[in-house]
């Protein structure tokens, strides 16, 4: 018998801002230009919201500012803070409040102007006993790409495919932030940060904001586009500071992932289009082996010769991803919009053809929080 | 009521003592210092001297422009008493920390900050 959550919701609207590089506006400005045009996608008023679910970088309240910001009053509010995969969270919370009729309308949306004013990520409540050390957020990372390279011979060279591939998708998608040419000699050679990730192997730091709404499938067939139903989505978390998280190559995506499978009746050689969080190029290549699309230890191997890239046998974070599209310090609200853009078939020169089945998949903090998302087309409901 | 674990580890390092938490129930040794025992959620943890003798289990070498201070390691160490912990390796150059290495447990900090735990390479 299929999961209760299967299908019962679906995607009817997504907004992006402009983003990159939008000075003089602020975080919740650019939410506002996301949520009118999620809004308009759907074909729905703001009056039609009755559930939100935000965070930002910079609100005390999150969901009661941006009730406040956008003039509505919800019976349904959501704020928890998970970091980047926070949003692919709340698919699971707006999925159970539109299913038990708390809510119809679910609106989830970000915002943030992290590079215009200048606001970084580490910004967050500093961890007693890893302060001293001048530890920062890709500290963390680098720190699993080492282990990864040592326990399994993984290569730097490897590691590059992934800002690669993310590039040459990125140079399809005329929204995308970074758009020239980026081969793996490049990255080898670009700034080091924190051995062995270069700055090519990190995330932009962007302006931007997203929005996608949600309501109950049996509405979401009156919506002007083609709904993409939330099939799967399951949490999981295995620490907050990289110091405790029990084994630096496995992450809580080998357990978000085969739920979401489960939940959805589907396997990952169902999926035609992946948008994995990729705050650096290590967690793409992590996410890969943890969510059963390569075993673990075999990431590297997997990604030579454009695997992943345009062409390649499986597309992945087809917009550009946090590396070259857009990263406003918690992407994950970005990797649900292109997986819903690929599935109505919106996506233009990077479109996946016949993509069916999307996976969206949320890291937050130092690969602490991780969520798995199936969406799928009418024709796999 | 005693005060809690955090002041507890703290006025150890003050006294030059690296103390760490071993819970009377299920024997784990903890770090960081917490009120229940992450393994078993037993209260019931005494203080316990380490060896101080450790294991390098990732390493990174945080680049910074030489007129900021210049490179420096931040590490994770396997204490031989299971827990981990984020340090750095003093004594040796940032890049020649090595994941395997074997190190040993210092404290350092002091007068206007907390005291921490640093690490020296043995044998180096």
């Amino acid at each position: 018998m299929a999961h209760a959550l299967r299908g019962q919701a679906a995607v009817v609207g997504v907004g992006l801002s402009e983003f990159g590089e939008v000075p003089g506006w602020s975080h919740f400005e650019l939410m506002g230009q996301a949520v009118e045009r999620a809004l308009a996608d759907a074909g729905l008023k703001k009056s039609d919201v009755d559930g939100i679910f935000s965070v930002v970088d910079r609100a005390s309240l999150p969901a009661a500012m941006a009730a406040e910001y956008f003039g509505i009053r919800p019976k349904v509010m959501e704020g928890t803070m998970l970091g980047g995969s926070s949003f692919v969270n709340f698919l699971q919370w707006a999925a159970l409040a539109l299913q038990a009729k708390l809510c119809d309308v679910a609106l989830i949306c970000y915002g943030s102007n992290a590079r215009s004013g200048k606001i970084r990520p580490g910004g967050m409540v500093p961890i007693p006993y890893e302060s001293p050390y001048g530890a920062r957020l890709v500290t963390s990372y680098a720190l699993a790409a080492a282990r990864h390279m040592h326990k399994f011979g993984t290569t730097r060279e490897q590691l590059a495919e992934v800002a690669v591939a993310a590039r040459a998708w990125a140079r399809m998608n005329p929204k995308a932030t970074m758009r020239g040419p980026l081969g793996v000699e490049d990255v080898l050679k670009s700034r080091m940060v924190s051995d062995p990730l270069t700055v090519a192997d990190c995330c932009l730091i962007s302006d931007g904001a997203g929005a996608v709404i949600l309501t109950r499938a049996e509405a979401a067939k009156d919506r002007p586009k083609k709904p993409a139903y939330l099939l799967g989505v399951a949490a999981e978390t295995t620490h907050q500071g990289i110091a405790q998280m029990h084994d630096l190559t496995v992450t809580g995506a080998a357990r978000s992932g085969p739920r979401a499978f489960e939940m959805a009746g589907l396997a990952p050689k169902d999926v035609n289009v992946l948008q994995l969080y990729d705050a650096f190029s290590i967690n793409t290549l992590l996410f890969l082996e943890d969510l059963g699309f390569c075993k673990k230890g075999e990431g590297g191997r997997f990604l030579a010769g454009g695997t992943i890239a345009p062409g390649g046998k499986l597309p992945v974070n087809t917009n550009g991803g946090g590396l070259s599209c857009v990263h406003p310090g918690m992407y994950g609200v970005f990797t649900i919009i292109e997986a819903v853009t690929q599935l109505r078939g919106e996506a233009g020169e990077r479109q996946v053809p016949g993509a069916k089945v999307a996976l969206a998949h949320g890291n937050g903090g130092s690969l602490s929080t991780q969520v798995t998302s199936l969406f799928g087309t009418e024709e796999v409901l | 009521m005693p005060q809690g674990a955090e002041a507890s580890y703290q006025e150890y390092l003050a006294k030059g003592e690296f103390r760490i938490q071993r819970c009377n129930s299920c024997s784990n040794h903890v770090f960081y210092p917490r009120a229940l025992c992450p393994h078993c959620g037993s209260s019931d943890m005494n203080w316990t001297a380490p060896t101080g003798k450790g294991t390098v289990y990732s390493t990174t070498v945080m680049r910074r422009k030489p007129d900021a201070g210049g490179d420096y390691n931040v590490c994770l160490v396997q204490l031989d008493e299971g827990p981990r912990m984020m340090s750095r390796v003093e004594g040796v150059a940032p890049k020649d920390v090595k994941i395997g290495m074997p190190v040993k447990a210092r404290i350092a900090g002091g007068g206007e900050e907390e005291h921490f735990i640093v690490f020296d390479a043995v044998g180096a």
